[in-house]
């Protein structure tokens, strides 16, 4: 049968201005350049071009550029390219469709619909520049009340604090596993975090030993494969993230395949090289709240109460009572990952289908820990889809203590949301583990750049706290009042505990 | 050496400290084992336990020996890494859950999840053991871990297995269901090993495994397990490993291979 599948994308090439000097080839992980020396011919292999843009960034002559393919099928309103280029796929393979990186629905975006608020004339803004400005933010269990002993001239806390973690910025890198991306993305984002004096997530994958000397700044993750679980990689971090579920995926697991896992990857994973490493679905010790508290408490008792413990959950239907269930049963911190959320491989049809917005989510958590008077148990962190500074305000404004950020950082290492993690290709060195294509991300270089993402953004939040009149972010947080929303509908508004804007 | 006093009674016996467990939260109860340890005292006798959670757990001792004299409650030694315990009396869930290395004897019974992801050392509990018992228990280099049951175990044993062995006897049986292992036996294993002192219909296994017939090496380790589990328990070895074995392991090791498509690559 006649594969007609046209491709995405199509490679132009300036024949005038190439020099023949190969370095498309070297530099395509996907195979897409090809040149026969006999007959002195380039051939481009268009259907496997992924549009990273690797190439057309590193031809000397900037002769190569990439254009969406204007080859489509008639178009139709229903069936639209995509459709019926899946169900060609599927009617081939017989197999689930496999992607990365988050949601591609044309679902809206809350954030985009919320604005922010100012001070005019009869409450003044404040100028950072001029007044100190607080962004400092503190995650897990606050005390009921605070007693205070006097002793002579001095001053001493008497209730004795759950450990917190403390953050300089309320904006932390997102759990993506060493397995996933390579060491030297891990290593950018460790090294950018204990930079700046936020954490960054190891995801399921373990503790690569590199890691080790950032290891205060890192938050250990516990997932259903228990990979790389081990007492001493659980005292040596600065916290514990139980992942439940992610928001790329709810309620499936994953799997790592044989061949990605290497000499290395095995030796932080512990488990056996080639062999695949699976994470069920659920945890198979926990099916219920009082499961998810015994391993909590499991995990607290192992590091002898030193560490605050999270919970990472999908943002679900249900994600209200399911989120005050996870505090109740002692979590530290819920963390909440929205529909939006990246991820290095999901089936396509779980990342674009299934989950909330976060937006919702964090409102309605929120709002549901405060009516039980339980907020101060644990903190909110939201992840999926943060995109800026304005985004890190929104989720701060409806209620979350911080955010996880993890595509953007990745951007900022030089990703172009190719959406090809899975072939473990990647052209920029992030996500791949090929020697090769890993020494296209300098460590040094990733760091300073995660680094200033993040001074960039904290440097807008506290301009957009100064606009609002505020000098802590704490000010902001839950502070719906200072949200207004455009163009939504009543039970939407209600969800998100927002004014439409004029009112 | 002087033993904080707290609610807890501690005293001395040869060499063991004894702490009288009795009234005593768990949270105490495990501080004080951690302090003990930590002044170097290696052999603790716990007596009247009655259901304490998380004894033992995250501890690295590899030379620390832990008498429990009762019911140890759920999550024992979970994460441990090295100690021995022998609990006299039965253990619940999640014994030996995600233990590192180290070694659990178990005089009486267990209940579900016991040896739940251990990547080392060795679980025996001479009676039976309840649901989903194995569960993703791997291996990686020389750590492979054991699990010996004396009775018999429930449904999902040694499901997702990813390495180790798991020993099924079976020298007791239940009235009530008196087949060796429950349903869903090893579904999704793709590592590992789990021996069953029987014979096992096909129509048991869950998907993505099969049995195998046994190799000299696999006679060589469950003489060797089978052996140290019998001296545990004062048992004849002789007359144990004397009858036929089932072996059960993965179909392959990479399960979900064929599973998935990129709509790129077609
Ligand atoms: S896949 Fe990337 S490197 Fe290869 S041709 Fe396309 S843009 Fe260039
Ligand atoms: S990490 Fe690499 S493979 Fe993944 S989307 Fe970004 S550029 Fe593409």
């Amino acid at each position: 049968m006649v594969r007609n599948f046209p491709p995405d994308f199509v490679v132009r090439v300036d024949k005038e201005a190439c020099i023949n000097c190969m370095r498309c080839i070297r530099e395509c992980p996907f195979g897409v350049h090809e040149y026969d020396k006999e007959k002195k011919r380039w051939k481009r292999h268009h259907d496997k071009c992924v549009a990273c843009l690797r190439c057309a960034y590193m031809c000397p002559t900037q002769a190569i550029s990439i254009e969406r393919s204007p080859m489509e099928y008639s178009p139709h309103p229903v069936w639209t390219n995509r459709v019926r280029k899946d169900i060609k796929t599927q009617a081939e393979t017989g197999a689930v469709i496999l992607t990365a990186m988050g949601n591609e629905l044309p679902y809206m975006s809350y954030f985009d619909r919320l604005v922010l608020d100012a001070c005019q004339v009869t409450n003044p803004s404040i100028d950072p520049l001029r007044e100190p400005m607080e962004l400092r933010t503190y995650i897990g269990r606050k005390p009921e009340k605070v007693e205070i002993e006097e002793e002579d001239s001095s001053i001493r806390l008497r209730t004795k604090l759950a450990p917190n973690l403390k953050l300089e910025t309320p904006i932390m890198f997102a759990h993506m596993s060493y397995g996933s991306i390579s060491i030297e993305a891990h290593l950018s984002m460790a090294r950018a975090a204990k930079e700046v004096g936020t954490y960054m997530g190891t995801g399921e994958g373990g503790m690569h030993v590199e890691l080790y000397p950032y290891a205060d700044h890192i938050i250990t993750q516990v997932a259903s494969g228990r990979f790389a679980v081990h007492e001493e990689y659980l005292k040596r971090g600065a916290a514990i993230e139980i992942k439940i579920g992610q928001g790329a995926k709810p309620g499936i697991g994953g799997h790592l395949p044989g061949k990605k896992v290497t000499e290395e990857i095995s030796r932080t994973r512990m488990i056996p090289e080639g062999s695949d490493a699976i994470s069920p679905a659920p945890h198979h010790d926990i099916y219920s709240i009082e499961d998810l508290s015994r391993l909590i408490y499991a995990l607290k008792e192992a590091t002898r109460y030193k560490k605050p413990v999270f919970v990472k959950i999908a943002a679900v239907h249900n994600v209200a009572p399911i989120a005050v269930g996870i505090i109740r049963a002692g979590a530290d911190a819920v963390v909440i990952d929205g529909f939006r959320a990246g991820t290095g491989a999901a089936p396509q049809v779980h990342r674009d289908h299934h989950g909330i917005p976060i937006e919702a989510a964090i409102a309605s958590v929120d709002r549901r820990l405060r009516e039980e008077g339980i907020r101060h148990w644990g903190s909110i962190i939201a992840s999926g889809g943060i995109r800026s500074s304005a985004d890190v305000a929104k989720a701060i404004a409806l209620g979350a203590d911080a955010v996880y950020i993890g595509t953007a950082a990745l951007i900022a290492l030089g990703c172009t949301v190719c959406k090809k993690c899975y072939t473990g290709k990647c052209a920029w060195g992030i996500a791949t583990q090929d020697p090769e294509l890993r020494k296209r991300l300098d460590p040094e270089e990733g760091a300073r750049r995660a680094a200033n993402l993040l001074r960039a953004w904290s440097h807008e939040l506290k301009e957009i706290l100064g606009a609002l009149g505020l000098n802590s972010i704490e000010s902001l947080r839950s502070n719906r009042d200072r949200l207004r929303g455009v163009g939504l509908s009543e039970p939407e508004l209600r969800v998100l505990g927002v004014k439409p804007a004029g009112e | 050496m002087e033993i904080p006093l707290r609610k807890a009674r501690v005293s001395r016996e040869d060499e063991f400290v004894v702490i009288d467990a009795k009234g005593v939260h768990y949270r105490e109860l495990n501080e004080l084992i951690n302090e003990l340890v930590e002044r170097g005292e290696r052999k603790l006798r716990l007596l009247n336990v009655n259901g304490q959670r998380y004894i033992a757990d995250g501890l690295r001792c590899s030379d620390c020996y832990i008498e429990i004299h009762g019911v140890a409650g759920d999550d024992l030694a979970a994460f441990a890494n090295g100690p021995t315990i022998v609990v006299y009396g039965d253990v619940q869930d999640g014994a030996g859950n995600t233990m590192n290395a180290g070694r659990i004897i178990v005089h009486g019974n267990g209940t579900d999840i016991i040896g739940h992801s251990m990547r080392g050392g060795e679980i025996f509990v001479r009676g039976h053991v309840g649901y989903r018992v194995g569960i993703h228990m791997k291996e990686y280099r020389e750590q492979v871990p054991v699990l010996v049951v004396g009775g018999t175990a429930g449904d999902f044993l040694g499901e997702y297995m990813a390495g180790g062995r798991i020993v099924i006897l079976g020298l007791e049986r239940l009235e009530t269901y008196p087949e060796i292992a429950g349903e869903w036996l090893a579904t999704g294993i793709h590592g590992g090993a789990i021996y069953l002192r029987d014979e096992v219909d096909e129509d048991k296994l869950g998907y993505g495994a099969k049995t195998e017939r046994l190799s000299h090496s696999d006679r060589r380790f469950l003489s060797e397990a089978v052996g140290k589990f019998c001296s545990c328990f004062s048992l004849n070895a002789e007359e144990v490993l004397n009858a036929e074995f089932t072996k059960v392991v993965p179909k392959s090791h990479r399960p979900f291979a064929e599973m998935y498509s990129d709509s790129k690559e077609g």
